[in-house]
């Protein structure tokens, strides 16, 4: 119930986000609300049995601040950095690839997602494959380093830094 | 006057940041790391393009009131770049999985811990 | 201030293009799909600056995430062979 809630709000606020400035009552006119809730719900029934009830720990608020400091402080420059580094292979044309495999031990499908997708936009890493079972992820690595490939599970920490323990705080 | 020179700069490195994915999809040899240049490079790009969109409408809204038609430009410009996003390294990940599973070898690659695990 | 930047845009897309019509393997001409996709969100957001239509940005929104779709599902062709 607290499910289909959640997701009825969050389809009704996309909605009154997407029509802003239409009408007088404070930025909507009624007919807009009233179909905004109307359709709000008829998502909300169906997609009923796709969410699941054991995510509702995403709707602490606490995780959300969280998230907007990881994609602030850790992420933003990180992103930056990506961006300099590509810029500087794309030039030089200087490149030493290989797919390695680490293990961040992640429980959860939206703590891998999130940290998937980190990985992808954070220099010279891009997530190619998942193991579903044991949750390893297989990493295409632009600029290998050797003292990375001596353990077997190699050591997160030269592939993506501090990012699998940020993605355990923020979504598990 | 300050917000024009901002905006100025987005605009200068994300038009440089495309431009470079553009060549990086050229310059590297193979899928893995043209996705490289291509998901990156383009995703920076966009964040810098729709800032200097929402910097320039936001100065106007400010200057016309709550209900200008720039107010809307700006929100939806925020929600376009949202789900770039969200959706560029999903499909960054979906392709290199496709290749993967297809059967092409990263080139020169010095490791492949996917290769010998999962053939 | 926004056409030339557009302008800028088609040229980047034009290069992008030439990879889509290069590319060796069907991976490299799907990499050059997703790239096209995201300069054209962008130069549709761009273009509905420069004119002052709102449209062309809600446009941007609904091809961003048909896009989305469409490169899901031709990775999902390439990696079986069938949908």
């Amino acid at each position: 119930m607290i499910a289909f809630l959640a997701t009825a709000f969050g389809t009704f606020l996309l909605y009154l986000l997407l029509t802003t400035a239409s009408g007088p009552l404070f930025l909507w006119s009624k007919e807009e609300l009233i179909i905004g809730a109307i359709f709000a719900l008829i998502v909300a029934a169906i997609v009923r049995k796709i969410f699941p009830a054991e995510n509702l720990r995403l709707l602490n608020p606490k995780r959300w601040f969280l998230l907007l400091a990881y994609i602030i402080w850790p992420f933003f420059p990180a992103m930056a950095k990506a961006n300099i580094d590509v810029a500087y292979r794309v030039i030089t044309g200087r490149i030493n690839p290989g797919i390695v495999k680490i293990s961040p031990k992640l429980k959860t499908d939206a703590g891998l997602t999130m940290l998937a997708n980190s990985i992808t936009l954070t220099p010279g890493t891009l997530s190619v494959d998942v193991d579903e079972e044991t949750n390893d992820l297989y990493v295409h690595w632009i600029n290998v380093k050797e003292e990375a490939l001596e353990k077997m599970p190699r050591d997160y920490k030269y592939i993506c830094g501090e990012f699998p323990d940020w993605a355990r705080r923020v979504m598990e | 006057m300050i917000l024009d020179i901002i905006t100025y700069i987005c605009i200068g490195i994300g038009c440089l940041l495309n431009l470079l994915a553009a060549i990086g999809l050229h310059r590297f040899p193979d899928v893995y790391t043209r996705l490289h240049a291509g998901t990156k490079c383009t995703t920076f790009g966009s964040i810098l393009l729709i800032a200097a969109v929402v910097i320039q409408s936001v100065s106007v809204w400010v200057a016309e009131g709550l209900s200008s038609p720039q107010s809307v430009l700006t929100l939806h410009a925020v929600i376009a770049l949202v789900v770039i996003l969200l959706t560029n390294p999903t499909s960054a990940h979906a392709i290199g999985r496709a290749a993967h599973r297809s059967g092409i070898k990263p080139a020169r690659a010095v490791v492949d811990d996917l290769e010998k695990e999962k053939p | 201030m926004w056409l030339p930047v557009a302008i800028f845009l088609a040229v980047c897309a034009t290069i992008i293009l030439i990879r889509l019509f290069l590319g060796p393997t069907p991976p490299d001409r799907l990499v050059g799909l997703d790239t096209l996709n995201t300069v054209v969100v962008v130069s549709m957001v761009i273009l509905g600056a420069a004119f002052e239509e709102l449209i062309y940005v809600d446009v941007a929104i609904v091809y961003a995430l048909l896009s989305f779709v469409s490169t899901l599902f031709i990775a999902k062709y390439i990696e079986k062979g069938k949908f």
